[in-house]
């Protein structure tokens, strides 16, 4: 099969940039450990409220100066819908709904996870600025998806 | 041919219609986006609406224009009438009813559910039933386009497939394997749930088989734009083909490549685990490289094309393309838009970045780009040259057919580039009110919705003179008897030898294997798993 120069060259640069982003995917995993997100648990959607896993939803502290987090996303609210959490400490969010499916998106950072019925979403994530920060659904879920949201305030450090 | 040629004008009008009433929809979305009040607006009216334009844009108007596009492409490549005919019809009306069906549910709010359908938010059976017919209606045309394929075959051992046959051939290939999986999931999950049969159903797992299914399907959507640009651009342009046998290289791996790569759409997900959202990744990664290929043979094609038209520098053959008709107007603007979303899919891809981005207004600035002009803006393109063939009339109101593009261009950009700024700054897609009770975080947003509001004001308007001159055209266009569907002769004349990339058989084990390794194990790792099954609700 003839392939004409220009196209060879072309085609190496093509394959060039792929492997450019191929290393850059393994370079972010080997010296970050950058991995796709992703936590496998799952929970009874119809007894969300009775699972001793969210039976009270809220914020903990943990003894290591990390927070947890312990949310559910529901038709059409976030419970709690205001957080606080402090600025610079590892802040674990743990999610699931009742209901249909949800998003969750802390609006200008990356904290974004989809929250599944049936499944607990999690990941962990640091918020360096403290303020307020608006906390939105970003999946359909019904009517009322526009109106699901909530506040996320990140305190100065003690 | 007369069946052919009936059976596709009875598609593309369909497909047109459908592409019609989408659009009208549209623009009452990009103005809600923008909070700017209208009669009637509400949030039924904007879910519904959004529904509606999902389905009727991403579903029907592209599987019903692809499927006329085969026919035509078919038949006239391989100068034959299509095999089994009366099947052919019967897949128009399978196709049609399931469509009218999913239409009625969605129209009488009974399926206000998006065209993603996710459940365990649940729609109308006949929301289900209706588009699976619709797949069972593109599964009989597929079997008819591989049956004249073969009778062509039959009498012709050696020659290799015209290109816009074997084009529509892969496509056709990555119909069958995807669409298993949103057939295992509407048989499986969704009917005997809507209908009542089972009370539960996994919405992890149907999200599974619905990615399974739904980046292939904008390969299929693709592909035949890709036909296109290879074989009708480079002869309505007045050039040749630059390379035949790399476009078959790009056919062929775009069968190999094209499903297993759906957990991308699935980064956020829980309940996947790392490792397998990681081989979807590179192999996302590794599909970049036939489109790539396709800018270069497409561009070189053209390079052919001004230059026969008496261009002598280094780049004044690009001034040398008919910029004036519809049809290669439409398919370079259209180039030029998928290019830019082509660099923001790469950037979707990355799933650190993803996760700034994912389910934000930067995804709908995303594929509006792709399926939304890439394929969409070349499918009008394309309808200027083929539908005066169709019906025997010549191209009406051919003003507005040169202006379309450019209009169509212009609105793109305002639209998505906005979408894609205030994707990035956080506004979520799929709403109705950008508001959020007055935050003053969301306030930001405002000036770009109103560019995007703007920019579907522009992309209506582009519409509207789509319509016009497709009516225009079938009711008062002057008769012609020019009915010849012609494709670019290959630079080096046509192969006479089929090569690696022509062995189909080869490519579809291939693709098999590949994606019993991306998928098989996932899934049976999930179905062991201890799972909840959810009841379905309907918030809307
Ligand atoms: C006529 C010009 C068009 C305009 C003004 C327009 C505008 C919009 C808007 C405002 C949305 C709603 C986004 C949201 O709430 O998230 C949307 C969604 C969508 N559009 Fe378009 N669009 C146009 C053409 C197209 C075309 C040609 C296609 C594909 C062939 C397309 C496919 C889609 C899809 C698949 C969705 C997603 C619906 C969903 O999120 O469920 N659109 N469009
Ligand atoms: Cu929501
Ligand atoms: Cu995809």
């Amino acid at each position: 099969m003839h392939i004409d120069l220009y196209e060879r060259f072309w085609m190496w640069s093509a394959g060039a940039i792929c492997a450019a982003f191929f290393g850059t995917i393994v370079y972010g995993l080997v010296s970050e450990g950058t991995r796709p997100p992703s936590h496998v648990e799952t929970i009874d959607p119809t007894a969300v409220w009775s699972d001793p896993r969210f039976a009270q939803p809220g914020v903990t502290a943990n003894p290591d100066g990390s927070v947890t987090v312990t949310a559910v996303a529901l038709m059409f609210a976030f419970q709690p819908n205001e957080i606080r959490v402090p600025a610079g400490k590892p802040v674990t969010f743990r999610l699931t709904s009742p209901d249909v499916v949800h998003g969750f998106e802390i609006v200008g950072t990356n904290a974004n996870t989809m929250v599944i019925p049936g499944y607990v979403a999690q990941f962990t994530t640091t918020f360096a600025t403290p303020g307020e920060y608006l906390m939105v659904c970003h999946e359909y879920c019904g009517l009322g998806h526009h109106a699901m949201m909530g506040k996320l305030i990140v305190e100065e450090a003690l | 041919m007369t069946t052919a040629r009936r059976l596709a004008a009875a598609n593309i009008g369909f497909a047109v219609a459908a592409f019609g009433i989408a659009a009208g929809m549209a623009l009452m979305q990009a103005v809600s986006r923008a909070n700017l009040e209208l009669p009637w607006r509400s949030p039924q009216m904007y879910y519904l609406s959004v529904t509606a334009h999902g389905v009727l844009m991403a579903l029907v108007f592209t599987t019903f224009f692809i499927m006329g596009l085969g026919v035509v492409f078919t038949t006239h490549a391989l100068d034959r009438p299509l095999r089994w005919p009366r099947l052919a019809w019967a897949s128009f009306w399978v196709a049609l009813v399931g469509t009218l069906a999913a239409l009625w549910a969605i129209f009488w709010g009974k399926a206000t559910v998006l065209y993603t359908f996710y459940p365990p938010m649940q729609a109308h059976p006949a929301f289900y039933l209706g588009l699976t017919l619709l797949v069972v209606g593109s599964w009989i045309w597929s079997a008819v386009i591989i049956a004249t394929y073969r009778a062509w075959r039959a009498e012709h051992r050696e020659t290799p497939a015209p290109l816009a046959v074997f084009g529509m051939l892969a496509t056709i290939v990555v119909w069958l394997i995807s669409t298993v999986g949103v057939a295992a999931e509407m048989l499986l999950q969704l009917i005997p749930w809507s209908l009542g049969w089972t009370k539960t159903v996994d919405p992890l797992l149907a999200r599974m088989l619905f990615w399974y299914f739904g980046h292939p399907l904008v390969y299929f959507w693709l592909l035949p734009a890709y036909v296109v640009w290879y074989t009708v651009l480079p002869k309505v342009s007045g050039g040749k083909l630059f390379s035949d046998p790399l476009g078959r290289m790009v056919f062929a791996l775009f069968i190999l490549l094209s499903t297993p790569v759906g957990f991308h759409h699935q980064f956020m997900d829980p309940g996947i685990s790392s490792g397998w959202k990681l081989l979807h990744t590179f192999n996302t990664l590794g599909i970049i490289f036939p489109s790539f290929v396709t800018a270069f043979t497409v561009v070189a094609s053209l390079e052919i094309a001004g230059r026969s038209r008496g261009a002598t520098g280094w780049f004044d053959w690009l001034g040398k393309l008919p910029w004036g008709d519809p049809l290669v107007s439409s398919v370079l603007l259209s180039m030029l838009l998928f290019a830019v979303g082509g660099f923001g899919g790469a950037i979707n891809a990355s799933y650190g970045m993803n996760s700034m981005i994912h389910n934000t207004a930067w995804v709908q600035g995303h594929f509006h780009l792709t399926v939304g002009s890439a394929v969409a803006l070349t499918f009008m393109g394309t309808a200027y040259w083929l539908v005066p063939k169709l019906v025997r009339r010549e191209l009406e109101l051919s003003l507005l057919a040169k202006v379309q593009p450019y209009l169509w261009f212009a609105g793109m950009l305002l639209f998505s580039i906005s979408n894609h700024i205030t994707g990035l700054m956080g506004m979520p897609r799929r709403i109705y009110d950008p508001s959020y009770q007055g935050s003053a975080i969301a306030e930001a947003w405002g000036g770009l919705t109103g560019l995007s509001a703007l920019g579907g004001l522009f992309l209506f308007i582009s519409s509207a003179f789509f319509l016009l001159v497709m009516l225009g055209t079938v009711l008062a266009g002057r008769p012609t008897a020019d009915t010849t569907v012609a494709f670019a002769e290959p630079l080096e004349g046509q192969p006479a030898k089929r090569i690696l990339f022509d062995r189909l058989g080869l490519w579809i084990v291939a693709a098999i294997v590949l994606v019993l390794i991306a998928y098989a194990y996932p899934l049976a790792q999930h179905l062991q798993m201890p799972r909840f099954g959810s009841p379905g609700f309907r918030p809307f």
